[in-house]
């Protein structure tokens, strides 16, 4: 437990790390490179729930970052992108 | 014009927000009694030693109850909007003929979803749970339908095999609540007596809880992308006819 | 110093609410929805953190030990559970409109007649 007390550098450069990803996850503006960026967002999220000693949470957080979300989004991504002819038909 | 409307009502918000932190303890001073005397009895009462566990499911189960009951509702919401809305959809003829593909496919799926049952079955004794177990197993279901193709899988991913899964977790937690009920103490005690420190079967009737939260929320999820992925796979269909 | 944590939840939530005001983009918004959310996860986990403090798990370890608060780990994780079903049901409204009006552009929604 003694190793904790020297983590509040890493914690704070994580915290750094999410303040300067949220605004690149909002300001790109094509929705698939804001997928990709959502992911690295997420990744950076899951190491400052371990170094906060959560688990738990960074365990849940691992899995849904790297696999849900890019599914739902990829997908309803590749479907607003076809043609309104192709909706007429569906 | 909306930055017009936006910042007057941020600077309000913010102005409230900042009041509230002023008031909050310093970082790394946590104050609060609650957390602390739920440390000292969780081991020695209910025999757990995943405490987040033992609050989740035990000390503050009904909270949970709640989020089951989001999770159902979301799920009914995007089945409604989603399912029926795109024809004909079992006929995709596809095949996976990469080999690397399918021999992956013999692995990795397995393997998730037994690391995905691992953290379920362990989830009092080591990091894990209901709902991280249950989320590692939508993902290996996923993994699967990549490895197998639309065909194949569409046998596993249909809606009168998930649907009524989905419904035994998400009713399984309200039944294991009333059955409490029933031998007149109040609504989700734990019941059984609790077991062994460490080992499977530790935590009383808050275990059943737990395996009904795994249960709903792997169902939940893979009736999710099975709806997802027939949106997608619709208009290549009618494409390709 | 020690206010930077909640600093940094204030200000992913103010980043998130104007993307979503901003947004000219529905699934743009649903994104920021989700950024807005893990604000909150940051800030709850930050008012639990204890100085030195393991986590709250205590298999091998002795029962005692300084450890960060359960009960603010126990709401995140149920949350970030439930926010990819709402996620995948504002996709789903978004996919509906596109369906209906072609677009998937707020500004060019309201131009619909009922």
């Amino acid at each position: 437990m003694t190793m904790l007390a020297t983590l509040v550098p890493l914690q704070y450069g994580l915290f750094g790390l999410v303040a300067l990803g949220a605004p690149a996850v909002v300001l790109s503006r094509d929705p698939l490179r804001m997928a990709v960026v959502n992911g690295l967002y997420g990744l950076v999220l899951v190491l400052l729930f371990v170094l906060l000693g959560a688990p738990d949470v960074a365990l849940s957080m691992l899995v849904v970052t790297t696999v849900a979300y890019p599914v739902v989004l990829l997908i309803a991504i590749a479907r607003s992108r076809s043609s309104k002819e192709e909706m007429d038909e569906a | 014009m909306r930055i017009a409307a936006f910042v007057p009502a941020l600077v309000v918000l913010f102005a409230l927000l900042l009041w509230g932190f002023a008031g909050m303890p310093d970082f790394g001073h946590y104050r609060g009694p609650y957390g602390f005397v739920l440390e000292r009895i969780a081991t020695p009462e209910r025999h757990v030693t995943n405490v987040v566990n033992a609050t989740t499911y035990d000390y503050r189960g009904f909270d949970t109850m709640g989020e089951e009951f989001i999770l159902f509702a979301a799920v009914t919401g995007v089945v409604l909007l989603l399912r029926g809305s795109s024809g004909s959809r079992r006929r995709a003829d596809d095949d996976v003929r990469s080999d690397s593909i399918r021999l992956a496919g013999a692995v990795a799926p397995a393997l998730v979803i037994l690391v995905g049952l691992w953290l379920v079955a362990f989830g009092f004794v080591t990091p894990g749970g209901g709902f991280q177990g249950g989320i590692a197993v939508a993902a290996g279901a996923l993994m699967l339908f990549v490895a197998v193709g639309y065909r194949a899988w569409s046998t596993l991913g249909d809606e009168r095999l998930l649907d009524p899964i989905e419904g035994l977790g998400a009713g399984g937690y309200a039944v294991v609540g009333l059955a409490a009920l029933v031998s007149g103490l109040p609504f989700l005690t734990n019941l059984f007596g609790p077991g062994v420190v460490g080992t499977v079967r530790s935590g009383g009737s808050a275990a059943l809880l737990n395996w009904a939260a795994a249960i709903e929320v792997a169902a939940a999820n893979v009736i999710l992308t099975t709806e997802f992925v027939e949106q997608y796979i619709a208009p290549i269909v009618r494409r390709r006819r | 110093m020690t206010y930077v944590p909640y600093a940094i939840s204030a200000w992913v939530c103010a980043v998130g609410l104007y993307g979503i005001v901003m947004s000219r983009n529905l699934i743009h918004l649903a994104v920021c929805l989700t950024v807005t959310q893990s604000s909150t996860y940051v800030l709850l986990l930050s008012v639990g953190y204890v100085q030195g403090g393991g986590p709250p798990i205590f298999k091998g370890v002795k029962l005692g030990t300084t450890s960060v608060d359960p009960v603010v780990q126990a709401l995140s994780l149920t949350d970030i559970v439930v926010s990819v079903t709402v996620l995948a049901l504002v996709l789903a409204l978004a996919l509906d409109v596109h369906r209906q009006a072609g677009t998937v552009d707020p500004d060019e929604i309201a131009a619909m007649h009922g």
